[in-house]
């Protein structure tokens, strides 16, 4: 099984799994290949699972086209598992440690991750085979009313970020008047950083096919939606191709199983609007209309898509609801805190050890997903914050570690569980940066419908904008403050209400870094290009080396005639990092500096061509 | 000048006879317009107006309210550099830079010579590789300003193999 989602293709899954075919092929091999989805362990894709009889199933990492072709040659056809390429292996057993025995597995618990990776997506009877469509034979057998008691017994709250009770919503929907009802499955995962949504789309589809099928018969609608982003071009392949075998075996249309339900799914492409994942306007765009949200009430349960009454769910929340009907609601209550059920699935990016997915009870505090799950921080550098809920939430510093992660606590610290998106920061991070970039966002996407929204959001970017040129006052602060407050309180849609989250949580929790900007023009953590230099210290450089001058891509440094130090013309140079990291580690000759005023600068003018003193670096 | 608009004309009436004239089909219809036109250009626009019996100005309002839809023809190439936040943490805009550098186009343009159209997109998903940039559909991952260098010089050499 070669792990194939994006992220394992953007790694070279697809060479490996051509490599892979090839091997087998040349020893004529009889052994199927299957392309899976994402396992979650991203930081080790492409991943190979070999399965072979008198053997665990193993799983390698980092695997590239020579070591596939070795795995072919010395473990399928040989006897040797190669030992030094391996992950883990997915049984407990006496030769190999599996991913139960690796630490985080404590701190993890797989509810609807659990076919991911280990099932072919293209392929419903694999999905059947791991008791697929089993709920669903199972809640065709209750009354509608049975299955959203069991929904609202198991605490179910909405995995799309604002945690409205899923049982409720369905029961206002059952309950409204208006035919048809519609349901609409929310992928439209716009968070920049979250991906949680597009692995389960790209490597379990039915699990959310058969949780809208659950969802539709539970509130009598006929027709369904899948909205994915276009951007997610497998997820969408995936998606429409789990349809079309679910439609083949009667699990899908008219008179489903034999009875009397009758329900379809069409799929839908997002065109690339953030607020289009709010519900108001991702029905608009359903009805061809520019994706401008609208006041609530009319909920979309009462009055949505076309006037008819409309249930929206995010994709996780119907992942989940196969496994509240196969095992009860009190089972999903049982994990998790009093006001949060179940699990929570987050996608780890940024400078985490352990990138990729992890699912954990709600209640795990932050600490635990970022060190124990997340094997803490890369190359030995130090927390700073992590961000957690995408646009709409906040960055919490390492004092806010112990919290545990669900729907309140976070809110109550200034930040928000969100969509599952968490970020981890480091001391290269810059707070300020990253809170321009959030507002950057938010600005662009803006519907530009409410006008505090619409303008506020461009003024603070403004601001920020010149915090990270150097050209911040320290008044703006306050002021910054006093405005993000008036665009909560003058937007009507979450986009507005949440934008100005980072900032106000980054002001809350590293001002200094604020300070440091508008005060001295210094950067903390060397990040804003305006506020940094590039400088080649002559004590370390090895002097005959010349890798920064070859590799530099705007051809910015040039050595001395004759006592070869490197200079940096810094009018030319770009920050972008190319010497640092070609600059060989035993020298580590290349330093970035804040502000700039600190490089040192020789009286000897570099240009010949007459015009404004350049700064030459000596 | 007429006779292009005049193929578009023609192209587009083809490729709406696949859909049902319901104003909920817009969003679709352009979406089937730019997979087989590469962008959405004037003519195309109203005919979907013409077809669907909605104000042209309605077309024009959806297609510049997403950040999908194009207005300018594509080239050869696609480069798409993702912004999302794990990307923008590990030098996305670095990356940005130097696509932008060396293809000499600022974000939304094509080459003169219609090789190469660059564009930004918010967040593909697959941060583990960060920074990202998805290539004629196909990700890309740490791409950095050599590794830029790298892609456009596979492109030169595949280009010179194919005119031998």
């Amino acid at each position: 099984m070669v792990g194939a989602a994006t992220c394992g293709r953007a790694a070279g899954a697809l060479e490996v799994l051509r490599a892979i075919k090839a091997e087998l092929k040349k020893h004529g091999l009889d052994c199927p290949v299957f392309e899976v989805g994402c396992m979650g362990h991203c930081y080790a894709e492409p991943i190979v699972t070999i399965i072979k009889p008198g053997y665990p199933p193993i799983c390698y990492g980092q695997v590239n086209e020579v070591i596939a072709q070795r795995l072919v040659r010395e473990f399928i056809l040989g006897d040797n598992p190669c030992l030094e390429f391996v992950l883990g292996a997915l049984e407990k057993n006496e030769l190999v440690p599996s991913f139960a025995d690796f630490p985080r597995a404590e701190f993890e618990k797989k509810v609807i991750l659990k076919n991911c990776g280990h099932i072919d997506p293209e392929n419903i009877e694999h999905y059947i085979a791991n008791g697929g469509y089993g709920a669903l034979a199972k809640a065709l057998q209750l009354e509608p009313e049975e299955v959203i008691d069991e929904v609202k017994s198991s605490g179910l709250r909405g995995r799309g970020g604002a945690g409205f009770s899923t049982g409720e919503k369905w029961e206002v929907c059952a309950n409204a008047r208006g035919k048809p009802k519609y349901l609409v499955c929310n992928g439209d995962e716009g968070d920049p950083g979250a991906f949680m949504d597009r692995a389960i789309l790209e490597s379990d589809p039915h699990s959310v096919v058969e949780g809208m099928l659950i969802a539709g018969y539970a509130i009598g609608a006929r027709y369904g939606y899948i909205y994915v982003r276009a951007e997610y071009p497998l997820a969408v392949k995936r998606a429409q191709l789990a349809l079309q075998q679910a439609r083949k075996l009667n699990l899908l249309g008219r008179n489903i199983l034999g009875g009397d339900f009758s329900f379809d799914i069409k799929l839908f492409q997002g065109s690339g609007a953030f607020v289009c994942g709010e519900e108001t306007a991702l029905i608009a765009s359903l009805e061809g209309k520019a994706g401008t949200p609208h006041h609530r009430p009319p909920y979309p349960a009462v009055s949505g898509l076309y006037g008819k009454p409309t249930l929206v769910n995010n994709v996780k929340t119907l992942a989940y609801l196969r496994h509240i009907i196969q095992d009860g609601g009190n089972s999903f209550a049982g994990i998790g805190t009093e006001g949060s059920k179940g699990t929570a699935v987050f996608a780890l990016a940024g400078k985490v050890v352990n990138t990729g997915l992890a699912e954990v009870p709600m209640g795990t505090t932050l600490r635990q997903v970022v060190f124990d799950v997340g094997s803490g921080i890369k190359d030995g550098k130090r927390f700073k914050a992590v961000q957690i809920g995408g646009p709409s939430g906040g960055c919490l510093p390492e004092s806010a570690l112990d919290l545990p992660i669900d729907f309140d606590s976070l809110t109550e610290a200034g930040a928000m569980m969100g969509s599952g998106g968490m970020i981890v920061l480091d001391e290269d991070d810059c707070m300020v940066e990253i809170a321009r970039y959030f507002l950057e966002f938010t600005q662009r996407e803006s519907c530009g419908k409410c006008t505090f929204c619409r303008l506020g959001t461009k003024q603070m970017l403004d601001v920020l904008d010149e915090f990270t040129k150097g050209r911040g006052k320290i008044e703006d602060l306050d002021m910054l403050i006093a405005l993000a407050e008036d665009v909560k309180a003058g937007s009507l849609c979450g986009l507005g209400r949440t934008a100005p989250n980072p900032v106000l949580s980054t002001l809350r929790f590293f001002r200094d870094e604020y300070e440091a900007h508008i005060k001295e023009g210094r950067c903390p953590a060397l990040m804003c290009r305006d506020l940094i230099a590039y400088y080649i210290d002559p004590k370390k450089c090895e002097l005959t080396c010349d890798a920064c001058v070859g590799t530099c891509t705007v051809e910015a440094i040039s050595s001395h005639p004759t006592k070869r130090y490197k200079i940096i013309d810094q009018e030319k140079c770009v920050k972008c990092g190319t010497c640092l990291t070609a600059c060989p580690p035993q020298y580590s000759a290349v330093v970035k500096l804040s502000p700039p005023s600190l490089v040192p600068v020789s009286k000897i003018p570099v240009s010949k061509a007459p015009g404004p003193k350049k700064k030459k670096k000596k | 000048m007429t006779e292009e608009k005049g193929k578009l004309k023609k192209q587009t009436r083809r490729i709406l006879q696949g859909f049902a004239k319901k104003r909920g089909n817009l969003i679709p219809i352009l979406q089937g317009l730019q997979g087989k036109l590469g962008y959405l250009p004037r003519e195309a626009m109203l005919e979907v107006a013409r077809f669907l019996d909605i104000p042209e100005m309605d077309v024009y309002g959806v297609v510049t309210f997403y950040n999908q839809f194009r207005l300018n023809p594509l080239g050869r190439h696609s480069v798409r550099v993702c912004l999302g936040t794990a990307c923008h943490m590990k030098g996305g805009y670095i990356t940005l830079d130097a696509w932008k550098r060396r293809l000499g186009i600022e974000s939304g343009q094509t080459t003169p010579d219609r090789e190469f159209d660059l564009d930004t997109v918010a967040c593909v998903g697959c941060c583990v590789m960060a920074p990202v940039t998805v290539v004629d559909d196909k990700p890309e991952g740490k791409v950095e300003p050599t590794k830029v260098d790298g892609i456009l010089l596979s492109f030169k050499l595949e280009k010179e193999k194919k005119s031998k």
